[in-house]
């Protein structure tokens, strides 16, 4: 096996054991950046240099025994939403092309401070909206299983960068589904943790009160360990949650003997494909066959997730942006002859189509005469499905469905209709809007060759709960597989010479 | 003008509160300091910074309201107001709206006919305050200063219950010396750190409907909160006399030109999208912190001139002056502290300090001097080093200056001369000098007395004991008298 093939934790094991150091691991992960990068597109930032000189301090600090943790000196990317101090950090926007924090976010610092050593940054729709990753001002990303298709999104390049293996860790966020969506798409493992686990403090925001980082990973250890590195109360963020259970690789027990798990018949319903529909059933019996209670169950108001979030989102996000406006950093527009016509022209030429889009309809949503219908109703109905789950985790530990209706689509299909796409986040919106933990763990593929993700989702703070059952699973299953992207490119080389 | 109208005035007024930090983040809030350099990440609404809530801010709110019979809203909450300008870094602000702290309080204040009302308080917020802009017309361009944003404030909100410029100015003085009282805040009107926009609205007297009110900003004094309510109030009379309406506008005050000028009608009045800020987490108020805030209040006005007059056996007059002002009552308390001699000092204020305040047309506020060196000072007069005259002297160093008394005396020589010796030396020159009071003394008028007395103090440059002067004087002359 190459050391590009192996997961986090087991590249971990052998720098540990001196077997490997740290700037041989990131400039494996550097060769494979070169070699597939070209297809995948799933940076925005590669920052050689920098990553080889953080891998030789880590090594110095591994050697002076002051790094022990288990992802010391293993090569990360961040989603470029996550601020990282000197370097850029552009959101995927033009509003952000050359803004470079003077700040680390929490989650950046604590990764580096485990000894993990940042690669780069990824590829993401603008600002984090949108569902493929088609929304980047730098280009689309690639899907590695097929390039023909999206890797999902908003963090479809730290999922692409995943499956790709450039590299071994990488951290997502996600606000409607964000991580889950494209971990399903892209065939590999992804966590939104419990609201309030990980800090916001240097995420550049969407919807903040959705808004969480997460880890992307090979498999469930890997994004067990990455959360427990992650997982800290910080004075810096208001609603960080100060917890004590964040010791989750105690969760990765082969166990489901009686854990409930419930289905939601609504989540199986109308608009699932039927090869996702067969995988996640298949997945469900293989944990009924190691002992947990599977059964199906009316979770209902589903079909209010949808729009609840996106009044919540939007207007969350139409506040939130307007911090970008050509005064203190980022894009500023050329020729503006005023004050509000400099406003004006930065904004419609620093944001992209589907940004202005949420930027309207959460203006809207909040202003005056609109506030109390919009507004004030996604907030109760936010409530009410929150209650709705309260419910089902009285019966249930653990809800299983899909994460996503469908695998990935091709390019271009999803933008030109965004109430489509936007439909396309049914089962992962409501886990947000509730503030749940949820995940997603590779479970087949389609008959196209393309990956399917099962969910599963917890009560607050119960990440063990989805751990120890995606575990259980990955260990009947095996571990999904990472694409090959070096074979789809000598397909096409193939194809190209044959024309 | 046929028709009687009544004015019908409503305040808000913003107090800056006496952090040592931002409501949102560890800056500081020291005035001054060099552009920017009191700023971070989270006070110039860097992508991805967070707002984190001071408590220190929640119990000086918390304090104000208490003291001014507000109920509390135990579970309050902050919310975003929205809007564009470049001095408000994430173009938006956060205040309260749906859940302020305090409510439905109010302040006694004495009317002109020597009565008693109540001016209510409808509500007190907290909020942030933004940045300075500073438009450089040489170089044609506009800067920002963040070092003022992110400085906590609260908006005091008044019922529209003043009918008067005297009333405001009652309310104002009143509501002021409840938050200095408190610490709350220095409320000093001409440096900004307390601001009041007037609602005013005439109407025909007997009329139970209010006018239509305009909000007017840029008052940076009481005087200019009067003359400004005087100028609105008889713009809209001509208006209503005239048959035209009164349209609903913020207006700006010129007080060089005593007039208010448009800034924006109701029209062109911005949608502030208010909502909850996700950033922050509801505020709870526990029974136990309200407790606790009351048991911390310090003694107020009525309670401290009672003090004055028992402890301190101060007349009801001088206590009444003393305590008007917080200033002038924490000098006093000092400087009594350090010299025991409680009427001593109050005569200083009372006399000389007021004296020198309307001479620089100053407020109280506004004084600079340390209340120990005013102590020393009058230890210097007690001792006999210094007389009264150049004691004055003295003081008027150091209410400008806040010279060290001691030092100053000994630098300049002010020391009171006691030297016999030369004193009768410089008598019998002086007595030389002016053969023709000698003889009108003599001749039995005893003004000239104080001629010859003046010419010899002036001859020691002031120095002199004047007790001494006129032993030695009355000697000399009488001597003279009996050869």
């Amino acid at each position: 096996m190459e050391l590009w093939q192996m997961t986090a934790l087991e590249l971990g094991r052998k720098i540990k054991d001196k077997e490997v150091t740290a700037v041989e691991a990131a400039k494996a992960s550097l060769a494979q950046i070169r070699k597939v990068e070209g297809t995948v597109h799933a940076y925005v930032t590669v920052d050689e240099e920098g990553a080889l000189l953080r891998a030789k301090q880590a090594q110095e600090k591994i050697e002076a025994g002051e790094l022990a943790g288990p992802l010391a000196g293993v090569p990360v990317a961040v989603k470029d939403n996550i601020c990282t101090k000197g370097m850029r950090t552009t959101c995927s926007s033009r509003m952000l092309e050359n803004f470079v924090p003077t700040y680390s976010a929490d989650a950046a610092e604590r990764l580096t401070d485990a000894g993990a050593v940042i690669l780069g940054k990824t590829n993401m729709d603008e600002f984090a909206m949108g569902s493929t990753t088609e929304t980047s001002a730098f280009g689309v990303t690639r899907n590695p299983w097929n390039p023909e298709h999206v890797p999902g999104g908003s963090s479809g390049g730290s999922c692409a960068a995943v499956a790709a293996g450039e590299c071994f860790l990488a951290l997502g966020s996600d606000t409607g589904g964000s991580i889950r969506q494209p971990s399903s798409f892209c065939g590999v493992t992804g966590i939104k943790p419990t609201y309030g686990t990980v800090s916001r403090y240097g995420l550049i925001a969407y919807g903040s009160s959705l808004d969480q980082i997460g880890p992307v990973g090979r498999d469930v250890a890997d994004c067990a360990a990455l959360l427990e590195v992650l997982a800290a109360h910080d004075c810096r963020d208001s609603t960080s949650v100060a917890r004590k259970d964040t010791d989750f690789t105690a969760a990765l027990a082969d166990d489901v003997k009686g854990m409930r798990i419930g289905i939601p018949a609504d989540y199986l319903g109308e608009g699932l494909d039927a090869g996702v529909r067969r995988a996640v059933l298949e997945a469900a019996q293989v944990l009924k066959e190691r002992g947990a209670v599977v059964e199906q169950f009316d979770l209902s108001l589903v079909e209010y997730a949808i729009p609840a979030y996106y009044v919540i989102a939007s207007a969350e996000a139409s506040s939130n942006l307007s911090r970008f406006d050509g005064v203190k950093y980022g894009y500023r527009c050329e020729d503006a002859e005023g004050l509000h016509h400099m406003y004006k022209k930065t904004r419609s030429e620093g944001f992209g189509p589907e940004v202005k889009r949420r930027i309207m309809l959460g203006s809207f949503v909040l202003s005056s005469g609109y506030y109390d219908a919009y507004y004030l109703k996604a907030l109760r109905t936010k409530a009410l499905i929150k209650k709705a789950f309260d419910e089902a985790f009285a019966k249930y530990d653990v809800i299983l469905g899909p994460a996503a209706p469908y695998t990935a689509p091709r390019l271009g299909e999803s933008l030109s209709d965004p109430i489509q796409m936007y439909l396309g986040d049914i089962y992962t919106i409501s886990v947000n809007l509730a503030g749940l933990p949820g995940m997603t763990v590779p479970c087949g593929m389609d008959a196209k060759g393309l990956p399917i993700g099962l969910q599963l989702i917890g009560d607050c703070f119960k990440e063990k709960n989805i751990l120890r059952a995606g575990y259980a699973f990955e260990q009947a299953r095996g571990r999904a597989p990472l694409a090959d992207v070096g074979r789809l490119t000598e397909a096409e080389k193939k194809e190209g010479e044959a024309r | 003008m046929s028709r009687q109208y009544e004015t019908v005035i409503g305040l808000e007024v913003h107090v800056e509160l006496a952090t040592r930090t931002k409501i949102f983040c560890g800056c500081s809030t020291a005035f001054g300091g060099a552009p920017n350099t009191h700023t971070c990440p989270v006070c110039t609404g860097m992508p991805g910074s967070l707002p984190v809530l001071n408590k220190r801010v929640v119990e000086l709110a918390l304090a104000v309201g208490l003291a001014t019979g507000c109920s509390i809203n135990q579970y309050c909450k902050f919310d975003r107001k929205n809007y564009f300008y470049p001095d408000n870094p994430q173009n938006y602000q956060i205040s309260q709206l749906y859940l302020p702290i305090c409510h439905d309080g109010g302040v006694e204040i004495e009317t002109a006919d020597g009565g008693k009302k109540v001016v209510g308080i409808h509500e007190i917020h907290m909020e942030e305050d933004a940045g300075k802009l500073i438009h450089d017309e040489w170089e044609d361009c506009s800067l920002v200063d963040f070092n003022r944003s992110g400085v906590p404030l609260i908006e005091i909100v008044s019922e529209p219950d003043m009918r008067s410029a005297d009333e405001v100015i009652a309310y104002l003085d009143k509501l002021r010396l409840i938050i200095q009282y408190l610490g709350a805040s220095d409320c000093k009107l001409q440096e900004g750190s307390m601001r009041a926009d007037v609602n005013l609205s005439v109407r025909e007297a007997g009329a139970r409907e209010f006018g239509t009110r305009t909000e007017m900003k840029n008052l940076n004094s009481f005087k200019a909160i009067a003359r400004a309510i005087e100028g609105e109030r008889t713009r809209q009379i001509d208006l209503l006399e005239s048959g035209r309406p009164v349209i609903q506008e913020t207006r700006r005050w010129d007080d060089a030109k005593e007039y208010s000028y448009a800034m924006r009608s109701k029209e062109d009045a911005q949608d502030y999208r208010y909502f909850p800020d996700p950033d922050l987490t509801p505020v709870v108020i526990s029974d136990e912190m309200i407790r606790e805030i009351r048991n911390r209040q310090p003694e107020f006005r009525t309670e401290k001139k009672a003090r004055y007059i028992k402890e301190f056996g101060l007349p009801e007059y001088d206590a009444d002056i003393l305590t008007g002002t917080k200033r002038l009552a924490d000098i006093f308390e000092e400087a009594v502290a350090v010299c025991h001699r409680p009427k001593k000092v109050s005569n200083w204020l009372m006399v000389e300090t007021m004296r020198l305040l309307k001479e620089r047309e100053m407020d109280a506020d506004r004084i600079t001097f340390s209340p120990e060196h005013l102590a020393k000072l009058i230890g210097l007069v007690e001792a006999g080093t210094v007389n009264g005259s150049v004691a004055k002297e003295v003081f008027e160093k150091i209410f400008d200056e806040d010279v060290d008394p001691e030092r100053y005396v000994e630098e300049h020589g002010l020391k009171m001369e006691n030297d016999t010796d030369a004193l009768q030396k410089t008598v019998a020159e002086v007595v030389e000098a002016n053969p023709q009071s000698v003889t009108d003394y003599r001749a039995g008028k005893k003004k000239a007395m104080g001629f010859l007395v003046g010419q010899t103090m002036k001859a020691t440059g002031g120095k002199a004991n004047p007790a001494a002067v006129n032993q030695i004087l009355r000697e000399i002359l009488e001597e003279k008298q009996h050869e």
